[in-house]
């Protein structure tokens, strides 16, 4: 049986690697990925202590995670073909028209 | 007491007309000003005169309450203290009553020849009825704290009427000055009501006087009668002129002249006699506090009087003669004469108010000019004013039996029995008196017109203080009526306190003739022997001027000049105004200047309202960068206070 903590550190870890990919990428995509990367990090903790106290609600509420990431993912994959159809750029930097 | 509703239509009525004309005479035209001007005091005087007929010896006092006014703590307790709208009317109200509402409606009438030129007409009677409204307010109240209202009523009037042509700078600072003047006293005034009610409950005369009434005379010690009687002084120096407040009086000057003599002659100045002479059951018990009075009525009477001497503005002498005058009622009450005070007060009124509005006539006849170096010869152009000026100046003067005659040698008479030093000085105050008043007299009125004559523009334009004035001219015939009624009454005015009349009128209110009975008979002589000093003194001060300013009238010039130093001093009013200014007005300039204002208002108020200003926009300035539009520093942000949040949240478990 792995302890606990082992799952908690390793979805801690995933959550700041999905943090840092976040703060310092800039290609959009990248930072989509690390969004999921964040998200996966909690899933992880959730199923870790779901497993670990006998309970459902943990494993129920990554379903919904899912499914609200997978349409997050739908949704935002649309946006980004449609930012790079407009400014032929995944750069976030560059993507600044409501900055003053 | 007998309930008299008609006490307070006294007061109320010319505060109507204050009304009327102050809120509808600059569209009126000014006879209906006039009209309104003088009916209301007019229907004043005609009441109170109604109620002076009817006056009833038995049914005094005569008292109506009005209204309530404050009620605190339960009835039954100490903390118990109620002050109402009240009126209350004796003998000695009876007299002041009359005395203001007479000469008061006497001068309204003058005062419509000598303003008619004036472009503020209605303004003018606007303030002399709300005068009149207050000081008979101040008269006929029946507490402390209704006079009170009179008594900074009549302050008010007095600032807007000095102050009347307020475009002149002189006009408005000497009103500012009569104010803040009167403020000082009247702090003193109100500490002596402060006391009554912490150690009376009360400050209607009749629950403090019956309060009074028990307690011992303070001999040898000196207790809350005592500081009542001196703060209950110190009010009334700064109302009637006495050292050490006399300094606004002779600026007053600066008013009207109708103004000069109804306020600051006949009545308003009186009031600090009235009040102490009202108070006189406390005084009666504060030896200290009288003697005080005593001494600064006469030092008072004495050094206005030397002052007077050297004056040449005519209005000048006729101020510093009123201080003096004043003095002299002090004088009278601080020897416990206080029918005596009262007694001048009333002929002080008909005489001076006649001095002052003779002397309006003067200045009226040679077009605004007031230094009598530049008057004289007088007599044949304004024979009447003349005659009435005269009057006054024998009545003043002290001359039998003329009224100031008879009320000036009671004064000194009891004076003579309280101490023969206030005596003396009074004597010297007589002869001075009489000196500067024939002064006046024969500058004015004698001698060849030494004034600037322009015949060509004659009688067709005589407005005030136009050049082309042409000759002196008699006032007309509105000005000379009242003037020759005051000079009757300066005449026989004085006739009421032969036989000690009037000390018998009075003595319900002061109690039964106290030494009039027993002194009377041992003194008689001497009584007699004083009033000879006295008549001589008067004689021999109108002999002195007539040597020095008419017969010999290089001589005075010597004189000044062989007394040097000393002339300059009493000329330039022993630099009281001077050392005032360096004692009090230039530290409290100064600190207002360098501690108020540039310390406090620009260092700590200003500062910190401006510096808080400014941090909270330098924090912004600062602060307004974390806003980039950066969309990872926001999440960066976030993160960070994410963090923050976790790592004290562990940082709670692991405690």
């Amino acid at each position: 049986m792995v302890p606990l903590s082992y799952y908690l550190v390793l979805s801690g870890v995933l959550f700041a690697c999905g943090v840092t990919g976040f703060l310092i990428k800039r290609n959009i995509i990248t930072i989509f990925m690390s969004i999921e990367l964040m998200l996966n990090g909690v899933n992880l903790s959730f199923v870790a202590f779901a497993a670990h106290w006998h309970t459902l609600s943990g494993q129920v509420f990554v379903f919904f995670v899912m499914v609200v990431a997978a349409a997050e993912a739908a949704v935002g994959l649309a946006i980004i073909i449609s930012v790079y159809r407009t400014r032929e750029t995944l750069n976030i930097d560059q993507v600044n028209l409501l900055k003053l | 007491m007998t309930q008299n509703p008609y006490l307070w239509l006294i007061p109320t009525l010319p505060l109507a007309g204050a009304a009327i004309n102050g809120f509808l005479g600059r569209r009126s035209s000014k006879t209906a000003v006039t009209i309104v001007a003088l009916t209301f005091p007019g229907l004043a005087f005609a009441l109170a005169l109604k109620i002076a007929l009817g006056f009833s010896w038995e049914a005094a006092p005569y008292v109506f309450n009005l209204a309530h006014w404050i009620r605190s703590g339960s009835a039954g307790l100490p903390n118990y203290f109620t002050a109402d709208f009240a009126f209350y009317l004796d003998q000695l109200s009876l007299v002041m009553l009359l005395v203001v509402t007479g000469v008061g409606f006497l001068i309204h009438i003058y005062s419509v020849g000598y303003m008619s030129d004036d472009p503020s007409y209605y303004r003018f009677f606007t303030y002399l009825n709300l005068f009149m409204f207050f000081m008979l307010t101040l008269i006929l109240a029946n507490n402390y704290l209704v006079m009170f209202i009179g008594w900074e009523g009549v302050g008010l009037a007095s600032y807007l009427l000095i102050g009347f042509w307020f475009t002149k700078d002189s006009a408005a600072s000497a009103g500012k000055k009569a104010f803040i003047v009167n403020r000082i006293g009247d702090f003193g005034f109100l500490i002596a009501l402060f006391l009554m009610i912490q150690h009376f409950g009360s400050l209607t005369f009749t629950e403090v006087f019956s309060k009074v009434q028990p307690l011992g005379v303070e001999h040898s010690s000196a207790g809350v009668l005592t500081a009542i009687g001196i703060l209950l002084m110190l009010g009334a120096c700064g109302k009637s002129a006495q050292i050490p407040l006399y300094v606004w009086l002779p600026d007053a000057m600066e008013g009207p002249t109708p103004v000069s003599a109804l306020i600051h002659a006949a009545t308003m100045v009186t009031a600090g006699v009235y009040m102490v002479a009202r108070s006189h059951v406390i005084f009666e018990r504060a030896p200290i506090a009288l003697t005080v009075v005593a001494i600064t009525g006469t030092l008072t009477a004495l050094f206005a009087a030397t002052i007077g001497i050297t004056q040449t503005d005519i209005k000048k002498v006729l101020a510093y003669s009123t201080v003096s005058q004043l003095g002299y009622m002090f004088m009278a009450c601080g020897v416990g004469a206080f029918s005596a005070g009262i007694f001048h007060l009333m002929t002080h009124a008909f005489f001076k108010g006649l001095l002052f509005l003779g002397a309006g006539s003067v200045i009226h006849a040679v077009g605004g000019e007031q230094d009598m170096r530049k008057m004289g010869g007088l007599r044949s152009y304004i024979p009447w004013t003349t005659a009435v000026m005269g009057v006054a100046t024998l009545a003043i003067a002290g001359i039998p039996p003329f009224a100031g005659f008879w009320s000036k040698d009671e004064i000194l008479w009891k004076a003579y029995q309280g101490s023969w030093i206030y005596w003396l000085i009074g004597v010297i105050t007589a002869f001075l008196t009489s000196f500067y008043m024939f002064r006046l007299l024969f500058m004015t009125f004698a001698g060849d017109y030494r004034g600037a004559k322009v015949d060509e523009h004659g009688h067709a334009s005589h407005g005030h203080g136009h050049d082309g004035h042409g000759e002196p001219h008699e006032s007309p015939m509105v000005m000379l009526i009242p003037l020759m009624i005051l000079a009757v009454l300066s005449i026989f005015g004085g006739l009421v306190g032969i036989g000690n009349g009037f000390e018998h009128f009075l003595a319900p209110v002061f109690g039964a003739g106290s030494e009039a009975a027993t002194g009377e008979t041992a003194g008689r002589g001497m009584e007699f022997l004083l009033m000879g000093v006295s008549i001589l003194v008067a004689l021999g001060g109108a002999i002195l001027a007539w040597v020095l300013y008419v017969s010999k009238p290089y001589l005075p010039q010597k004189i000044a000049a062989g007394l040097g130093t000393f002339y300059n001093a009493v000329l330039n009013k022993y630099y009281v105004d001077e050392i005032y200014a360096k004692l009090f007005v230039k530290p409290l300039v100064d600190g207002s200047t360098s501690i108020l204002w540039q310390g406090v208002d620009r260092k700590v108020i200003d500062d910190t309202v401006n510096n808080a200003a400014d941090g909270a926009r330098h924090v912004s300035d600062e602060v307004r960068h974390m806003q980039s539009g950066n969309l990872r520093s926001y999440a960066g942000w976030i993160a960070a206070g994410a963090a923050v949040v976790i790592a004290y949240m562990i940082w709670l478990g692991a405690r």
